[in-house]
């Protein structure tokens, strides 16, 4: 069944776009992440413009993220004063992402700063998560322990002013650092069209040392933050965002995500980040490939608008 | 300018043929409104056709040669070419087209070289070929010959089902009747349609028809559109609310506790 999309203006196939948001939930519910990073160069493959694939995704990864939240919140597994405290700089950041969006779409940059941005971003964080996750399963196979803390280690930022207890996670950081993490997702999620929990988890539990009881949930709550602030200043800004496709997605998304909870709560943890990291570290490379290898045509239109 | 020089050039052609040749072009579509609602998928339109000529006309009829040109508003478009940066493929050299129709369809009853001749095709604007395309350079407008990024605008066009130029699609089913069917994929521009028809004899433009149908989005495709470009604000804020709506049905038919 076809549908034609307003915004994206192109006709897809409802099943086709269906399975996809199934397939990136699936993935999503089994790794606690939001499953921007796949979602939106999947809709680029199947020809929607990356600018409206990216303004989209943020809007399918609100929603998921907010369900997610939900059962987080009834287990009060939320981190409330580091949700606020992040969200302080992930909106700064939001609107950064979004200006900078507009920007390189003017320069003509902007698919080759979302490319770019993708091979970086994944390729490193790829390559950390296998290497953290091998290591780790080496450990235990030789019957170590699993360390995850290592306590009594300071980072250069524990001596920094403005300090702040944060309760539920029980430590008591700078809130500079925070609101720099915070700045750097809000940043990167506008401008990729990714939640950024696959980056906000890692960081929250190696720099700040947030315990693994509140982490996936406060990281739901502020993606989801982020990514409503990002789909309502793209809607406002770049008029990109497609409701329909955003609305598919969604449906797709959201019931993928709950059989995906169940597959990834069988699996052991540091496999289930060696597999995360694998895929992370796959979409980086696939990225990589279409700007390393010669396109097969060196031109592109973008249209500017109707004349007078 | 250009464009009221060749209408002017096709009037005075028209009136100078008319003493000699009395034949009349008679054109309709099928459809003169186009509706994109959520299940379109593209559409063809039927173009059809009469050539009338006076009973006590001494002069042989025929045969007779149609060129139909269909184009879609116009619009600007930036052409970008890439170039290897640093092992990598960026964009470096871009031109803006000032205003390309955004759709454009040549459908004729054969090859153009062989209705008329080079001379007349320039003038009339006949094909894609013919058709001006002017650059914005420095400030400037202007035409630019043999531009690589004018060739690689119309191939991708045409890739893309815009832009197509087929010199069989016009069929005569008798010596005065005529169909040609328009296909319009799905991702065609909407906005107002021009067809314009011309009739050729002997490598001679005799007769002329314009008329036009409109695609629009209809319904709820409209009032997305209208809602997303007018009222962005408003636009997003619904749709936030649609994805905290969608993810709050999903925790309660999901709950498991």
């Amino acid at each position: 069944m076809e549908i034609y999309l307003p915004i994206a203006d192109i006709p897809v196939n409802v099943f086709l776009v269906l399975a996809m948001g199934l397939a990136v939930g699936f993935v999503s519910g089994m790794f606690g992440v939001g499953g921007g990073f796949l979602m939106t160069p999947l809709l680029i493959f199947i020809g929607v413009q990356p600018a409206v694939a990216v303004a989209s995704v943020t809007t399918h990864v609100a929603a998921s993220s907010f369900s997610g939240a939900i059962a987080y919140w009834r287990r009060k597994a939320i981190d409330v004063t580091l949700v606020l405290t992040l969200l302080a700089g992930g909106i700064v950041g939001s609107i950064g992402g979004v200006a900078l969006f507009t920007l390189l779409r003017a320069l003509d940059q902007l698919d080759l700063m979302i490319g770019l941005s993708y091979v970086t971003l994944l390729t490193i964080v790829g390559v950390l998560m296998v290497g953290e996750s091998a290591r780790a399963i080496i450990r235990s196979r030789q019957g170590k322990p699993v360390e995850l803390r290592r306590p009594g280690s300071h980072a250069w930022f524990h001596g920094l002013p403005l300090k702040v207890r944060f309760k539920r996670s029980k430590i008591y950081v700078s809130a500079i650092p925070v609101v720099a993490i915070g700045f750097i997702i809000g940043f990167l999620g506008a401008m990729m069209g990714i939640g950024g929990g696959f980056l906000l988890v890692p960081m929250l539990i190696y720099l700040l040392r947030v315990p693994t009881a509140t982490v996936i949930g406060t990281s739901m709550v502020l993606t989801f933050l982020t990514m409503v602030s990002a789909t309502v200043l793209h809607a406002a800004t770049n008029h990109l965002v497609d409701a329909v496709l955003a609305l598919i997605l969604m449906i797709g998304g959201v019931t993928g995500a709950q059989f995906g909870a169940h597959a990834g709560a069988r699996i052991r943890g540091e496999w289930l980040r060696l597999l995360l990291g694998l895929l992370v570290l796959a979409v980086g490379l696939r990225f990589a490939f279409d700007l390393v290898l010669r396109p097969d045509d060196l031109y592109s239109i973008r249209v500017l608008g109707r004349g007078p | 300018m250009r464009h009221a020089i060749a209408a002017t050039l096709a009037i005075a052609g028209l009136v100078a043929a008319a003493p000699a040749r009395a034949e009349q072009l008679i054109t309709t579509l099928t459809n003169h409104r186009v509706l994109i609602t959520s299940n379109y998928t593209g559409v063809e339109l039927v173009l059809f056709g009469a050539i009338e000529h006076e009973a006590a006309d001494p002069l042989r009829h025929g045969p007779y040669d149609i060129v139909a040109t269909i184009t879609a508003p116009r619009e600007a478009l930036r052409t970008r070419r890439k170039s290897r940066v640093l092992g990598i493929w960026v964009n470096t050299a871009a031109r803006t087209f000032v205003d390309p129709p955004s759709y454009l369809a040549v459908l004729a009853s054969a090859p153009l070289d062989v209705i008329t001749n080079a001379d007349n095709r320039r003038r009339l604007q006949l094909g894609i070929a013919g058709t001006p395309l002017p650059e914005l350079i420095n400030n400037d407008i202007g035409e630019v010959s043999n531009d690589p990024f004018r060739a690689a605008l119309v191939q991708l066009m045409e890739k893309r089902g815009l832009y197509s130029e087929k010199p069989n699609a016009v069929t005569f089913l008798t010596p005065t009747l005529f169909r040609a069917s328009i296909e319009l994929p799905a991702q065609v521009p909407i906005g107002d349609y021009e067809v314009d028809v011309k009739l050729f004899t002997e490598g001679a433009m005799i007769a002329q028809t314009n008329s036009g149908f409109e695609i629009e989005k209809f319904g709820f495709e409209q009032f997305v559109v209208d809602t997303a470009r007018n009222h962005g604000l408003l636009y997003g804020l619904a749709t936030a609310l649609m994805a905290l709506v969608t993810g709050w049905i999903a925790s309660v038919v999901f709950r498991r506790d």
